[in-house]
């Protein structure tokens, strides 16, 4: 049996070794499924679905869910203006998305390119980064989002950069202290006995160990960024209404949470699950990527084959 | 049949792992009497710790499972016990010392707080339990015993750390002390002053020893009987010297064949013309310390140089300053002519390729994530002009099979070999550039005696083959003496002493030369016993 899977599993190539080692993990496999949902939610939800996401239908306010009178779309209840949760949940993917993704991408790499350059040089300038992100730390980063957004215009691009300033730190310190102690490892001398230049040190040597790290990072960061963003709208500073993002759905939902609890429930599902599925693709992926352990994965997989 | 102190009988452990049950021992039997040293000898994984683990209830389980056997102590079953009863035995009547101290110790508590700690769980009260502290201090030869008391591990050495846990152990006096490995990772004059200390303790207390060894040596100098293993079975035992004489098992004639220093020195040549490298009183300070004090030495080309000296005497880093790892803080470093030290990293980088270097763990010098190919062919990515990408993948096949492995092996990942293999696959890697000397530091100090000979074997061939130089670092005397042309002795920086291999060991003319020849263990335990009494009347070593 095993005989004959691996020589099927050696002619699927590369595409092919990375579904079985995905479906070695069951979680991993449908995290990886439902985010895939979220992604396309993202990208088409709101060409199809804008409309009946902001119709308003004062009959219908805050309807509960699971009743099909009003239709399918109404299935999951609608909010205080009578419009429809699920085609609101659908079209809040493409704003949630690019916030938290954007935010969480580029604080990861103008974080973790910081910390490779203050963890790796011994010259003056990683001290003077490390300061940089003590500043950053320092400064309430509520109180930093309100003066540049009171300043610049209330706009995704702009809160994809607040919020990824302000989780700059997180990255450029983890980085920094793994480089610290991979720098010394004896791999490292001895590529640079070979005569590796440090770009390549950096990013084919040390770089792939922190990288785990750095995703397990940013997938916890996921969460918090959705939130941060929610509570930037609750403030007036955020996105603003008519736009909606998963995060503005929650606070917009928490005067009714005694009456109609589903406003805040939803939206509040989806944050958690995607990032649930985000940390348990993470997981998988530190396992799939260390040659050490992917035998785990390739065991598994043997097993249910 | 007369009681034993200890004995295993039949003892057989499995460990249940993802890849399956690996039998770590299977019908292991021996036993060790009161005032006997019983030594077991065993490369790696050869499961000769899994009997101590056992008689200490150390072993975690699951994974592990005990299948079959008993382990008698005083005539009662260990393993039909309570944990209860057994912790009343452990450290009490039983006590281990393990190969790394520092490791063993903890680092938050002072070490006489530890000592005492170990007496008052077992019920000694406080005041007594100081005093036994003191005084066992004071045994083990731990210098101002007042002051010791109150200080962290880290305030000590090595050996005296060790002495530390040999004081921990036989605090409460136990019947039988477990030494697993207890002098690994010491230098050779401290192994002797640790074994000799532990020698001196059985004598005055008629305690049981058990070792657990890798090293014939050790075996040599301390051990009445020795039980040898192989893969989870005892093959042979009996009486040390007489096992050393007659071997009866092929694998014990192989082991006592693959230990160091047995084979003639080489012939002295005369080498003429320019040395390849000149190291010129090459300095290193780090702050106010000074790791290197101004050594000099040559290496002709196709000469084996090597440097022996303990830990501390600046042999490491000495090979970094010269491949300009660490920057040294003083003195010359000429390849053919030019002096390294002086070099733009554009100059450098093209002697890059010349001076290659082997490092002493292959776990730590290769990295995890890359495949083997990936390892030797980034030498062709960072050195694009000595190899055209067509014929990456031929020469790595090439590399592989000269250093004794299988082209095939070229996809897997470092973590798939064993610890020869892996150093293979390093020295595979250093050859990739083609260079002309290669600096092993350590190269085979942290594999077993018969892989050690064996890479060591591929190092003198390829030597042969393609004209190259080492400079060869080492710890160990023995280790040298087969492979060297020139022997170079360090102390605290400085180079003691400088000859022919020859003369080093037959006619060594500094003290310290002989303090360190007189230390390393042989394996014969005829000669080390000669050895022995010619330590202790020269007055070599001091205690």
């Amino acid at each position: 049996m095993s005989q004959t899977n691996t020589t099927v599993f050696k002619e699927r190539g590369r595409f092919g070794t990375f579904i079985r080692l995905l479906w070695a993990d069951k979680f991993a496999f449908f995290a990886a499924l439902f985010l895939l949902v979220v992604v396309l939610c993202a990208i088409f939800g709101p060409i199809w679905l804008s409309d009946e996401a902001t119709r308003q239908n004062l009959r219908g306010r805050n309807a509960p869910p699971f009743e099909l009178s009003r239709g399918f779309l109404y299935i999951l209840g609608a909010d205080q203006l009578g419009r429809p949760l699920l085609p609101r949940i659908i079209v809040a993917a493409q704003n949630t998305m690019a916030v938290a993704a954007g935010a969480v991408v580029c604080s990861m790499i103008i974080g973790s390119s910081l910390g490779l350059v203050a963890g790796y040089s011994r010259s003056r300038w990683g001290g003077a980064i490390m300061r940089l992100g003590d500043v950053i730390m320092s400064f309430p980063s509520l109180l930093l989002a309100v003066i540049v957004l009171y300043m610049l215009e209330p706009s995704v691009a702009n809160i994809v950069l607040v919020l990824a300033i302000t989780r700059i730190p997180i990255y450029l310190r983890t980085t920094r202290a793994e480089v610290l102690e991979v720098r010394e490892r004896m791999f490292i001398s001895a590529a640079r006995v070979m005569g590796t230049s440090d770009l390549r040190i950096v990013f084919r040597h040390i770089l792939p160990v922190v990288m785990p790290t750095l995703i397990t990072i940013a997938t916890l960061d996921f969460a918090f960024v959705m939130l941060a963003e929610s509570s930037l709208s609750f403030l007036g500073i955020g996105i603003q209404p008519p736009e909606i993002t998963w995060g503005l759905m929650v606070s917009q939902g928490r005067p009714y949470l005694t009456n109609a609890w589903w406003l805040s429930f939803w939206p509040g599902l989806a944050i958690i699950l995607t990032t649930l599925s985000l940390n348990l693709l993470s997981a998988w992926m530190r396992i799939a990527l260390d040659p050490v352990q992917r035998w785990r994965l390739e065991m598994g997989g043997r097993k249910n084959g | 049949m007369a009681e034993h102190l200890l004995e295993v009988r039949n003892l057989s452990v499995d460990f249940h792992t993802a890849a399956g049950t690996v039998s770590a021992v299977r019908n292991v039997s021996w036993h060790l009497d009161r005032g006997e040293t019983l030594a077991i000898l065993g490369e790696s994984g050869s499961g000769k710790s899994v009997s101590a683990s056992t008689i200490m209830n150390l072993i975690d389980m699951p994974p592990g499972e005990i299948t079959s056997g008993e382990v008698l102590f005083e005539g009662r079953d260990l393993l039909k016990m309570t944990d209860e009863q057994r912790r009343e035995l452990n450290g009490c009547r039983i006590a281990m010392i393990f190969q790394d101290p520092l490791s063993h110790l903890n680092p938050v508590y002072t070490v006489g707080w530890q000592i005492c700690e170990m007496m008052t769980v077992h019920d000694v009260s406080g005041d007594k339990a100081k005093a036994r502290t003191l005084e066992l201090l004071r045994r083990v030869g731990i210098p101002n015993p007042e002051a010791a008391m109150g200080k962290y591990p880290h305030e000590f050495s090595g050996g005296q750390r060790q002495r530390l846990m040999i004081a921990m152990a036989l605090a409460l006096k136990p019947d039988i002390l477990i030494a697993d490995e207890p002098t690994t990772a010491l230098d050779v004059t401290v192994q002797a002053q640790v074994l000799a200390l532990l020698e001196e303790l059985q004598r005055e207390t008629g305690m049981g020893l058990l070792l657990i060894t890798h090293d014939l040596g050790v075996v040599a100098e301390i051990a009445d009987r020795v039980v040898v293993m192989n893969r989870g079975e005892i093959v042979e035992s009996g009486d040390a010297a007489e096992v050393y004489r007659n071997p009866r098992h092929p694998y014990t004639k192989r082991l006592i064949d693959a230990a160091p220093g047995k084979g003639e020195p080489r012939e002295e040549e005369d080498r003429l013309g320019d040395p390849l490298l000149r190291v010129d009183r090459l300095q290193q300070h780090y702050g106010a310390f000074q790791a290197l004090k101004g050594a000099s030495f040559t290496v002709m080309p196709g000469e084996t140089v090597a440097i022996v000296g303990e830990s501390g005497s600046g042999k490491s880093t000495m090979a970094r300053a010269i491949l300009r790892l660490d920057e040294p803080s003083g003195g010359k470093v000429v390849w053919k002519g030019r002096d390294l030290l002086q070099m733009t990293p554009k100059e450098l980088f093209a002697i890059r390729r010349d001076i290659q270097m082997v490092f002493q763990d292959p776990t730590q010098s290769l990295n995890p994530r890359m495949t083997v190919y990936q390892l030797i062919s980034e030498a062709w990515v960072v050195h694009p002009d000595i190899l055209p990408k067509a014929r990456w993948k031929e020469r790595v096949a090439e590399l592989l099979v000269q250093v004794g492995l299988q082209p095939d092996m070229a996809r897997r990942y470092p973590h798939q070999f064993s610890g020869g293999q892996r150093q293979r696959i390093a020295i595979a890697r250093a050859l990739a550039l083609e260079p002309k000397l290669i600096i092993c530091d350590e190269a085979v100090s942290a594999l077993d005696v018969s892989i050690q000979a064996q890479v060591i074997e591929l190092l003198d061939g390829l030597r042969r083959d393609l004209g190259l130089s080492y400079l060869f670092i080492a710890h160990d005397l023995p280790v040298v003496r087969d492979f060297a042309d020139r022997v170079i002795v360090m102390k605290s920086g400085e180079i003691v002493e400088e000859g022919h291999v020859a003369q080093i060991f037959d006619a060594p003319r500094m003290p310290y030369t002989k303090a360190l020849l007189a230390a390393s263990l042989d394996p014969d335990p005829v000669v080390q016993e000669a050895r022995r009494e010619a330590r202790k009347s020269e007055g070599l070593i001091p205690a």
